[in-house]
């Protein structure tokens, strides 16, 4: 048995929805399981949870059994935290009250080191004599998170935690699920509809469809596979990470180095050497067959073309590989009509020119 | 139902009188004389041409509901202080008054082997519980205690006694067995002259003040024709026969 | 003229009737209603309909049945006797037994809507934060259902006070073990002593109306019934 991996393997039969899935997750990081609504991510979510109870389940988390033909841990004796979609604070209790519900019943972890960690990751050490009423909808949610981080879980369950919250709220809270994870060492399954979400925060993403893994694999390879539906959105993007190489405050640029290139982003406020996520979206990518000479557009990259797919009457998805080795991929959406005239062909070599770099924060 | 005989000259008479102009008499009636009052009212209908209508309850209940305007005209009562209370209060038809009805007391038990030699059950006093009917607000349980004072087992018993609101619910209390046994009303326990269950003494008169039953016309009966039909009717050998089958006096 | 020892008697009694019925409803009604609010067995129509019986019969009703089967030939009666604490009609724990069967559904219902308001979610959420079964209720349940654990306890004891036609039935009028205080009004009316009946009865009204107050102050949104 592997111990530095999650192995969930449920069937599930209603009437009206089947779920089966057999995975194998990474025992650290963030692992997003996306989908449409009804799609069964938080059904899965809940199985893990031992929320929902099946005969037919296994399940083991770095090496520990939770659930297989003999086993099962009812949820209290999961060592994991749950975040819920919607607040879920005990309106019976301050916030400090809500922090320390759990903590007391893990027992050791009184010390108050979890409980400080929780509360300064999350920004909230103003708010604890509060209660959840006297909270915004993002402010609750904050303290939820750090509920569920008090009692040093050894997996962390999120179901879509910023659903609920309007973008402000959301603007508000990503930076803080940013942080979690750069500072979390236990694994996260996040469940998730937002590409833009799953793009900020994971590491690796489960596509789920009609209660079936349709895809896995890491965020980036899975953002620009042509065959899902992910790259056929209107948001389609691929994601790229990279290392702040240099800041000009003159023109007000960040310079970041990615496999086999640079990016030049508006002015980041990181430091050099921090390694940032950045995504660029499908339709911001145009393509050349010869470099432009003088050109307006900052980030211009050779690009080999990988695959081409049309994914509407007028419009080509294009799946490019760029910088040495090729290994850091690209989508552009461009339409039929340039594709013919300008006779593109899989394995052909362009110029992708980049009109905007979305930053993850 | 018992059939009644349709050839009495005086009542086929009354009832030719009355016949031309039919009225409707609405009575309130005591509890304990539901059934009798069944049998009357039905005879009534068919030999005067009248209807009277029964409300059946406790005593003391139709008295604050007839103080207080009740749509009655005649009153059957289950005693006789509250017809007489009635009358000096002015409420009823002045010299209507009198007794349609005697009450008899009986000790009665659902079990066929308690009561064998009359009263000396009592003495002996081998019973969880005797049920008699409220002393306060039932004749017939003032009858029982004056009966239970005089054999001098009053004080012995005590302890003993469960009252039921009324007679019927004092019935009730023995006929379930949850008192063994207890003085209840022989019409209740009684029919077509004899007890019809279980063992009983009848009480003999004398040990106890008569348990009279009084009827009145009310103020609200006068010139109601069927009113005075109907007292006319209770006091006919015919009704008083009736009543008799019932197990009371008359 | 005020109240009489036998008043005095009376109102004791009915107090401590009510107490007792109260404090038993709510260890017996509270696991009918949890039970009601989150089984999605098939007998949980049956169930609910028993227990909300006593709302719609008369409680002369209840009462016959209950003499009839606490009787000496009935199942309870054969069972209190084959266990030795003999027959339960004309006693005070029958009473108390009557009452709990009576005013049930008063403390249940207001229980039961309470859980059914909490949901679901706030139990998952102790269960993730590692509160086993007993702990949720207590740390859970207990508190965010207090207004509806408030109003059962209220409602309960208020309508074990005002409860006449089953004590009727089965209590046998007897001073001090079965004699509450609407059996003594029926009394006064009955015998014609309005005035005592009066003082007795307006007492009633009173009690019933800062009974209903406290409940309408202290719960102003809860669901009733």
């Amino acid at each position: 048995m592997t111990t530095d991996h999650i192995q969930a393997r449920f069937h599930l039969d209603y009437p009206e929805f089947t779920l089966n899935v057999d995975l194998e997750l990474p025992g650290r990081g963030v692992t997003a399981l996306f989908g449409h609504s009804g799609s069964g991510k938080t059904t899965l979510l809940r199985l893990v949870a031992g929320l929902i109870r099946i005969q037919d389940g296994r399940l083991s988390v770095n090496g520990e059994v939770w659930q297989d033909d003999r086993i099962f841990l009812p949820t209290h004796k999961r060592p994991l935290g749950y975040v819920f979609q919607e607040a879920s604070l005990f309106p019976h209790l301050t916030a400090r009250g809500n922090l320390e519900y759990g903590m007391k019943r893990v027992g050791n972890a009184m010390d108050g080191a979890a409980l400080e960690q929780a509360v300064a990751l999350l920004g909230i050490g103003h708010l604890l004599d509060r209660r959840p009423h006297q909270l915004s909808g993002g402010e609750r949610q904050r303290v939820a998170i750090a509920r569920a981080l008090a009692v040093q879980p050894r997996l962390l369950l999120m179901d879509e935690p910023l659903a609920a919250l309007d973008l402000k709220r959301k603007q508000e809270i990503l930076p803080y699920l940013e942080r979690l994870h750069d500072a979390l060492e236990i694994p996260v399954l996040y469940v998730s509809h937002s590409p833009d979400e799953v793009a900020r925060l994971a590491d690796t993403v489960v596509l789920v469809e009609q209660g079936r893994v349709r895809a896995q694999g890491p965020v980036n390879e899975l953002f620009s596979r042509l065959d899902l539906a992910l790259a056929q959105d209107q948001e389609a993007s691929a994601i790229i990470e990279g290392v702040v190489l240099s800041h000009d405050d003159d023109y007000a640029l960040t310079r970041l180095e990615i496999q086999g290139g640079h990016l030049s982003v508006a002015r980041l406020d990181r430091d050099i050497h921090e390694l940032v996520r950045v995504r660029i979206h499908a339709r911001d990518v145009s393509l050349a067959l010869d470099e432009p000479g003088a050109s307006s557009i900052l980030n211009i990259l050779p690009a080999r073309i990988l695959e081409m797919r049309e994914i509407e009457q007028a419009q080509v998805l294009v799946k490019l590989c760029t910088g040495a080795g090729e290994k850091t991929p690209l989508l552009a959406r461009i339409t039929r009509h340039s594709r013919d005239r300008l006779r593109l062909h899989e394995g052909q070599s362009v110029f992708a020119q980049v009109k905007a770099v979305a930053l993850m924060d | 139902m018992k059939t009644i005989p349709k050839t009495l000259t005086a009542l086929a008479l009354l009832a030719g009188a009355c016949a031309a102009q039919a009225e409707t008499v609405q009575v309130a009636v005591a509890a304990n004389f539901t059934a009798p009052m069944k049998v009357i009212a039905e005879a009534f209908a068919q030999d005067t041409g009248h209807k009277a209508e029964a409300a059946y309850g406790s005593t003391g209940k139709f008295y604050a509901q007839i103080t207080n305007g009740a749509p009655f005209q005649v009153f059957l009562a289950a005693d006789d202080t509250t017809p007489a209370k009635l009358e000096d209060e002015g409420m009823t038809r002045p010299g209507t008054r009198f007794t349609y009805a005697t009450g008899t007391l009986v000790l009665w038990s659902a079990d066929p082997a308690l009561i064998k030699d009359g009263a000396r059950v009592l003495g002996r006093n081998q019973f969880r519980k005797l049920a008699i009917a409220n002393p306060k607000t039932a004749p017939y349980g003032t009858a029982a205690v004056e009966v239970m004072k005089a054999l001098q087992v009053d004080q012995m018993l005590a302890p003993k006694l469960v009252q039921g609101e009324n007679i019927a619910q004092t019935y009730q209390f023995v006929s379930t067995g949850n008192a063994e046994l207890g003085f209840v009303a022989l019409s209740q326990a009684f029919k077509d002259g004899q007890i019809t269950g279980g063992s009983a003494w009848v009480v003999p008169a004398e040990m106890h003040e008569p348990i009279r039953q009084d009827a009145v016309i009310l103020k609200t009966g006068e010139g109601n024709a069927a009113a005075n039909a109907f007292m006319d009717y209770l006091k006919s050998d015919k009704v008083k026969a009736i009543i008799r089958s019932f197990g009371y006096e008359i | 003229m005020g109240f009489s020892d036998a008043d005095i008697q009376a109102i004791w009694l009915t107090f401590r009737l009510a107490g007792l019925t109260t404090l038993l409803l709510l260890l017996i009604g509270t696991p009918i209603a949890w039970w009601l609010a989150r089984t999605r067995s098939r007998w949980k129509g049956p169930v609910g309909a028993v227990v909300a019986l006593p709302l719609v019969l008369p409680p002369t009703v209840i009462g016959f049945y209950l003499l009839v089967a606490m009787g000496p030939n009935g199942p309870v009666g054969q069972l209190t006797q084959a266990v030795g604490i003999g027959l339960l009609p004309f006693t005070f724990w029958g009473l108390v037994i009557a009452s709990v069967f009576y005013s049930m559904p008063f403390v249940v219902q207001p229980i039961q809507n309470a859980i059914e308001a909490l949901g679901e979610r706030p139990l998952e959420v102790a269960a993730t934060l590692r509160a086993g079964p007993w702990d949720r209720f207590f740390s859970v349940v207990v508190p965010l259902a207090r207004p509806g654990f408030l109003t059962a306890a209220i409602l309960g004891f208020a309508h074990t006070v005002g409860e006449f036609g089953v004590v009727l039935m089965i209590g046998g009028n007897i001073p001090g073990a079965t004699r509450v205080v609407s059996v003594q009004i029926y009394d006064y009316v009955e015998a014609m002593e309005y005035g005592q009946a009066h003082w007795l009865a307006m007492s009633m009204v009173i009690f019933s109306f800062l009974v209903l107050l406290a409940l309408y102050t202290l719960n102003p949104n809860q669901r009733r019934f």
